[in-house]
């Protein structure tokens, strides 16, 4: 079952670039505008923890029972994912320009069938059980992998979240580490306008969890808390990761309409000048 | 049938550790030999359907067969996504097992009551659908399907007394199974209504009327080889299922008759439309869908009498 070659190596160089949240944000605008694609400011708010998930987090050892599964639960993110296996050298420069063209499996959303990617998402509010059954089978097989889930904060008004978040609290889940990408934006509006879930930490704590809040654009810390070690036994852990929709890029940071929109051409030379000095 | 069914999977867990059982709260007085035997490779999960469908996904991924047990209705149809997007689209052993078939749960009431957990299912590619006949179908079908490599869903009817006359168990994935070689009828059969099937097909044969019947046991892969050879043969044929009669077995001999250009005369017995809330005994509710023996032999010989003299 081995879908990956040999990740183990530190170096994240490839074609010269680095796995860094600018290089994933440059990819990020380079493949939205090449397929005038939206999703932009989801796919920016997380650069920074796929940055640490892939630069400093995921174990992908060649052996793929103890590979650290990821689930990137708001699927339509999917481009952030592909732009850090492709600087991390798992998708190739060709895959990477296939994002969204006819015969591509780099389409919107994740699909299982890419290397790299573990499950296939898109509809939301799927990711945390499918991760809390990844989490249950490890601690059944003894293993040491973990296993990651990136959640959106509006992904949170799916039901099926808080049945996930049940269950694995009362399991004492503890190789299960689910991130919350607290944008707080969604399709239509911003979320306490939609469907109010703040404090955010409080709805994972009262299920069980051991929430924490977070810098969503500080690296280092985002993966200094998800490379804590969980004792056997102990509680899963939640992040509250605070972002920016949009990071990165001025007139895109908290604006509802770059959920969906594409950016022209002169959006796409201010936008690539803002992530230089902005994230 | 699934009390059977259990004692089969306590079995097959014994020689297989990566069978693992997993319940939405339900099962009681069924599932307990699994849970005496493997209490550490049973997880109720509470009333969470859709949950236990994505943890069950987790699970398989991992190289885990689990189970996931609830009424059929709760198995098939509040998860149907989670099906759809988890097990299906990834193409992992999760082993669905949707208990009480269409009105089984009678006094239950609609909510309780799968009419379409056949139908939803069968349009989907990739899921192996099985609906025994009886509990020795029970038995067979999991000894056959318990391994393949993707995901199974298992209608089970309640009733683990009743054996169908001279089926004796048999069952092969893609395949029917024959009981009886008249020629003047085709009934086509599927899940617990079989035992009433067979039953109209004495009533029949005391009339003089002989009939074949077909038991269907399976959909994915599709007895359609087999029913098409069959249906060449019978200028009428009648299917049987609790079930809606749009989706499920009568929609699949529709296809076939149609897509074979054959010239045989379908009457689909089954659920006709939104049931009326009317509640009652299982007897009560055959007889109302016309799904008792005496309906359906009914039935049968008013379609024949029409198939002679058609007005």
């Amino acid at each position: 079952m081995t879908k990956l070659s040999d990740t183990k190596s530190p170096a994240h160089d490839r074609n010269g670039k680095k796995l860094t949240s600018l290089a994933i944000r440059r990819v990020i605008l380079e493949q939205s505008k090449r397929a005038h694609e939206g999703h932009i400011g989801s796919n920016l708010s997380i650069a920074d923890i796929v940055a640490a998930l892939y630069g400093q987090v995921l174990r992908l050892p060649a052996q793929y029972e103890d590979r650290d599964r990821f689930v990137l639960s708001k699927g339509h993110a999917a481009l952030a994912l592909y732009s850090a296996l492709f600087l991390k050298g798992i998708l190739s420069e060709e895959q990477i320009n296939s994002f969204c063209m006819d015969g591509s499996l780099l389409g919107v959303h994740p699909e299982h069938t890419l290397k790299g990617v573990d499950f296939s998402t898109g509809s939301l509010g799927h990711g945390l059980s499918i991760g809390a059954g990844a989490a249950l089978a490890a601690k059944l097989q003894k293993s040491s992998r973990r296993v990651f889930v990136l959640l959106s904060d509006a992904e949170c008004n799916e039901g099926s979240i808080w049945e996930a978040a049940m269950f694995a609290a009362h399991h004492r889940l503890s190789n299960l580490i689910a991130i919350v990408d607290a944008n707080k934006q969604q399709a239509l509006g911003y979320t306490d306008d939609i469907l109010r879930l703040s404090p955010m930490i409080k709805l994972w704590q009262a299920h069980g969890w051991d929430a924490v809040e977070i810098d969503g654009h500080d690296v280092p810390a985002l993966a200094g808390a998800m490379n804590k070690p969980a004792p056997q036994g102990s509680a899963p852990r939640v992040l509250i990761a605070n972002t920016v929709f949009g990071k990165g890029v001025s007139y895109m940071e908290g604006k509802i309409k770059w959920h969906y929109w594409p950016m022209s051409d002169e959006e796409y030379r201010q936008a690539l000048a803002d992530i230089e000095v902005r994230s | 049938m699934r009390k059977a069914f259990i004692q089969t999977l306590v079995s097959l867990a014994a020689e297989d550790p990566r069978i693992v059982l997993l319940t939405g709260d339900l099962g009681y007085t069924v599932i307990e030999p699994f849970v005496e035997k493997f209490p550490d490779r049973f997880f109720n999960v509470g009333v969470a359907e859709q949950n236990m469908t994505g943890i069950a996904t987790g699970l398989a991924e991992a190289g885990f067969i689990p189970f996931i047990y609830s009424i059929a209705t709760f198995a098939s149809l509040r998860n149907y996504e989670f099906i759809r997007n988890g097990p299906i689209l990834h193409r992992l052993p999760v082993r669905i097992v949707g208990v009480g078939e269409g009105f089984e749960y009678a006094r239950a009431g609609f909510t309780h009551h799968a009419f379409e957990d056949l139908g939803v299912l069968r349009v989907q590619p990739g899921i192996t659908i099985i609906s025994p006949a009886d509990f020795r179908q029970a038995q067979s079908s999991l000894n056959a399907a318990w391994n393949l490599p993707g995901p199974v869903y298992f209608r089970l009817g309640k009733d683990d007394r009743t054996e169908v006359p001279d089926l004796n168990g048999r069952f092969a994935l893609g395949r029917t199974q024959l009981i009886g070689s008249g020629s003047d009828l085709l009934l086509v059969t599927m899940g617990s209504v079989t035992a009433n099937v067979a039953k109209a097909a004495r009533l029949l044969s005391a009339k003089g009327v002989e009939a074949t019947i077909a038991v269907v046991s399976n959909f994915n892969p599709s007895p359609a080889e087999d029913l098409a050879a069959l249906l060449a043969s019978f200028p009428l044929v009648l299917t049987a299922e609790i079930h809606y009669t749009v989706g499920g077995l009568g929609s699949l001999v529709s296809e076939i008759i149609a897509e074979k250009g054959l010239a045989s005369r379908l009457v689909r017995c089954g659920i006709k439309g939104m049931p009326d809330g009317l509640s009652g005994s299982l007897a009560y509710l055959y007889e109302k869908h016309g799904l008792s023996d005496k309906a359906l032999a009914e039935t049968a010989l008013k379609e024949l009498e029409y198939a002679a003299d058609p007005k």
